[in-house]
């Protein structure tokens, strides 16, 4: 017990004396969260819209103002033909426009139908299909509102958005981040710091000590727990504050999750610095093996339903694809363990065979 | 039960097809600095590995301290010191949290440590550099450093792989002299040098040629055996045959 205390305070000195790493670990995530909170936004707002209006009449001036009542468009033009439309997408100065038939009032006073048409600049599907989206809500409940009573049957299904009613991205992406942060922290900087040791030759002196390895690699990986929660805990105050990301479950749960998440990551950290000989190797498997499938595989950027299916099948294998699961159900649906025991299971079972890689390697000594 | 620090009976270790030790049969007593000679690739290293416990022997035995490496190897690192041919030290901690950290790691009592510190860095003169990172002091300190944290736990025998690696001729005889006097308080040393100077300070040596011991004794014993007038001439006759003869 006492070696292993003199171990982790061996550790936290070469971490607080390394200043500069310090600050790049403590600073990284906040300023990620920031970057991804404020830039990579996939929500749309202020959608330069165009509406096509030959016959303006009482009818299409409201669906006018209802256009322009909405912070999601910016209606910058009312035009009698969609003659000029296409320059003008072209341009990128319009990315929507509503093209109305003439006679709107008249021919809903008559129940007609009506043939709008509504183009979208497609060429980034991602928003294309959310601008497409709010257009048409905003054009049926116009349709609806303005259709006389009685005419026709009036079926509508009133879809609405659970969780997150407003689509906002930053509490899509901040449980992402709690991901990626303790998977960087924990990992990438187990696997450097036990590398170091074995560049230095220093590991080999503690390999000859009667300290055992498992109190070793303990002793390395418990500042940086520490270090993996302060961020975290950072990152939850960013995201609330800055973003107004919601905690609606435990915070109690969601720590021990993400304490069973840093020993994952960890004892990845542990298996990769078995097979790197060196420091910059280290790097490189963290980076690679790691970071990427943490960023693409794990539902973090990209929706796993648009994956190919081979892709889907590898992302199974990525810790953090289970981690998001949980940290998303607790944060933003406010889910407990009892909807969330298979994920953490999966966590478990993941935990305790990397560890037990690690540990047989790790015991095989320098052999 | 043994009289000897070390006893190595037929060690051997083979990497796939390659035989890097082959069946070495010596021993070590208490208090004696014994020398392990050979080209580079003769098989020092992977020699002194088996015995601290770092590689399984492919075959043959040995005791270190008692305790058989083999089985016994918890035991063994108990009560053995080592200090590698890389400087081993953490550069980025203080001459005296290095202590401190592996006298906690060997299980030394703080009030020992404390005494001790005292002692060693008195012995080796550095007095008023306990607070100072590592990474500051000079080369030669350093390595004087590394022995004495090597012994801070008191261990019956301490192991030094090429101890005095680009090192200056000054600082070499100084701790040569620190080796001396650690072999006088009765721990045992055995040392791997290329420097054939060094080798005539040890009580006794041996020298290795392709994993297998080609001469083992003091050094006279070792020169009057091949007939030869220095320890150098005996390294190249059992080095390069060819060369020798000519």
């Amino acid at each position: 017990m006492r070696s292993f205390l003199g171990f982790v305070r061996k550790e936290t000195l070469h971490l607080t004396r390394d200043r500069q790493t310090l600050a790049i670990l403590l600073l990284l995530p906040l300023i990620q969260v920031l970057i991804f909170g404020f830039a990579v936004r996939t929500d749309v707002r202020k959608v330069p819209i165009v509406l096509v209006d030959p016959t303006p009449d009482v009818a299409t001036l409201e669906l006018r103002d209802r256009i322009m009542a909405s912070d999601r468009f910016d209606l910058v033009g009312v035009t009698g033909s969609s003659r000029d439309l296409d320059p003008q997408f072209r341009a990128g100065s319009i990315r929507q426009a509503l093209v109305l038939p003439g006679d709107v009032e008249r021919r809903l006073g008559r129940g007609d139908s009506l043939a709008i048409q509504l183009l979208t600049d497609g060429s980034d599907p991602n928003t294309g299909g959310i601008m497409q989206g709010y257009a048409t809500a905003v054009v049926e409940r116009w349709y609806a509102d303005a259709s006389p009573a009685g005419t026709g049957l009036r079926i509508t299904a009133a879809s609405r958005l659970r969780y997150n009613p407003t689509l906002e991205s930053s509490h899509l992406f901040v449980p992402g981040l709690v991901a990626f942060v303790l998977t960087i922290m924990s990992a990438m900087m187990t696997a450097i710091s036990i590398t170091r040791e074995k560049e230095t030759g220093t590991m080999e002196m503690l390999l000859v000590s009667p300290i055992h390895p498992a109190a070793i690699v303990a002793g390395k990986v418990t500042p940086y727990i520490v270090l993996g929660f302060v961020s975290v805990i950072l990152v939850l105050i960013a995201a609330r504050t800055v973003f107004g990301v919601p905690l609606r479950g435990s915070v109690g749960l969601l720590l021990a999750e993400c304490g069973l998440y840093i020993i994952t990551a960890l004892a990845l950290g542990i298996v990769i610095s078995t097979k790197a000989p060196t420091q910059r190797t280290a790097m490189i498997f963290a980076l690679a093996g790691l970071m990427m499938p943490t960023m693409l595989l794990s539902g973090f950027i990209f929706p796993l339903d648009s994956l190919p299916k081979w892709l889907q099948a590898i992302s199974y294998a990525v810790p953090a694809r289970w981690f998001l699961l949980v940290v998303r159900g607790i944060m933003i649906k406010g889910a407990g363990l009892a909807t969330l025991w298979q994920e953490t299971l999966v966590l478990v079972g993941m935990t305790a065979f990397f560890l037990a890689i690690g540990s047989r390697k790790l015991s095989m000594r320098l052999g | 039960m043994t009289d000897y620090v070390i006893d190595a009976r037929g060690l051997t270790r083979r990497f796939g097809n390659f035989t890097a030790v082959d069946a070495i049969t010596f021993h070590v007593e208490q208090g004696e600095v014994f020398g392990f000679l050979g080209a580079n690739g003769a098989g020092k290293t992977t020699a002194i590995r088996m015995l601290i416990g770092l590689l399984v022997p492919t075959s043959g035995s040995a005791t270190v301290a008692d305790y058989d490496i083999a089985t016994q190897a918890e035991q063994v690192r108990r009560r053995i010191g080592y200090m590698s041919q890389r400087f081993s030290l953490y550069e980025d901690l203080t001459v005296q949290e290095n202590i401190t950290l592996y006298g906690g790691i060997y299980g030394v009592s703080d009030r020992d440590i404390r005494q001790r510190t005292g002692d060693i860095l008195s012995r080796i003169g550095l007095e008023h550099a306990g607070d100072e990172l590592v990474r500051e002091i000079p080369l030669g300190w350093k390595q004087q450093l590394a022995f004495c944290v090597a012994l801070l736990h008191r261990p019956g025998v301490v192991f030094l792989d090429e101890p005095t690696g680009g090192v200056d001729p000054i600082t070499r005889r100084k701790f040569w002299e620190l080796i001396y006097e650690t072999a006088s308080t009765g721990t045992s040393v055995l040392v791997t040098t290329h420097y054939l100077d060094e080798a005539e300070y040890c009580n006794r040596i041996s020298i290795m040629v392709n994993g297998a011991m080609a001469a083992m004794g003091t050094p006279a014993e070792v020169r009057s055996s091949l007939g030869a007038g220095t320890l150098d001439e005996v390294f190249l006759r059992l080095t390069r045959p060819g060369a020798a003869a000519v």
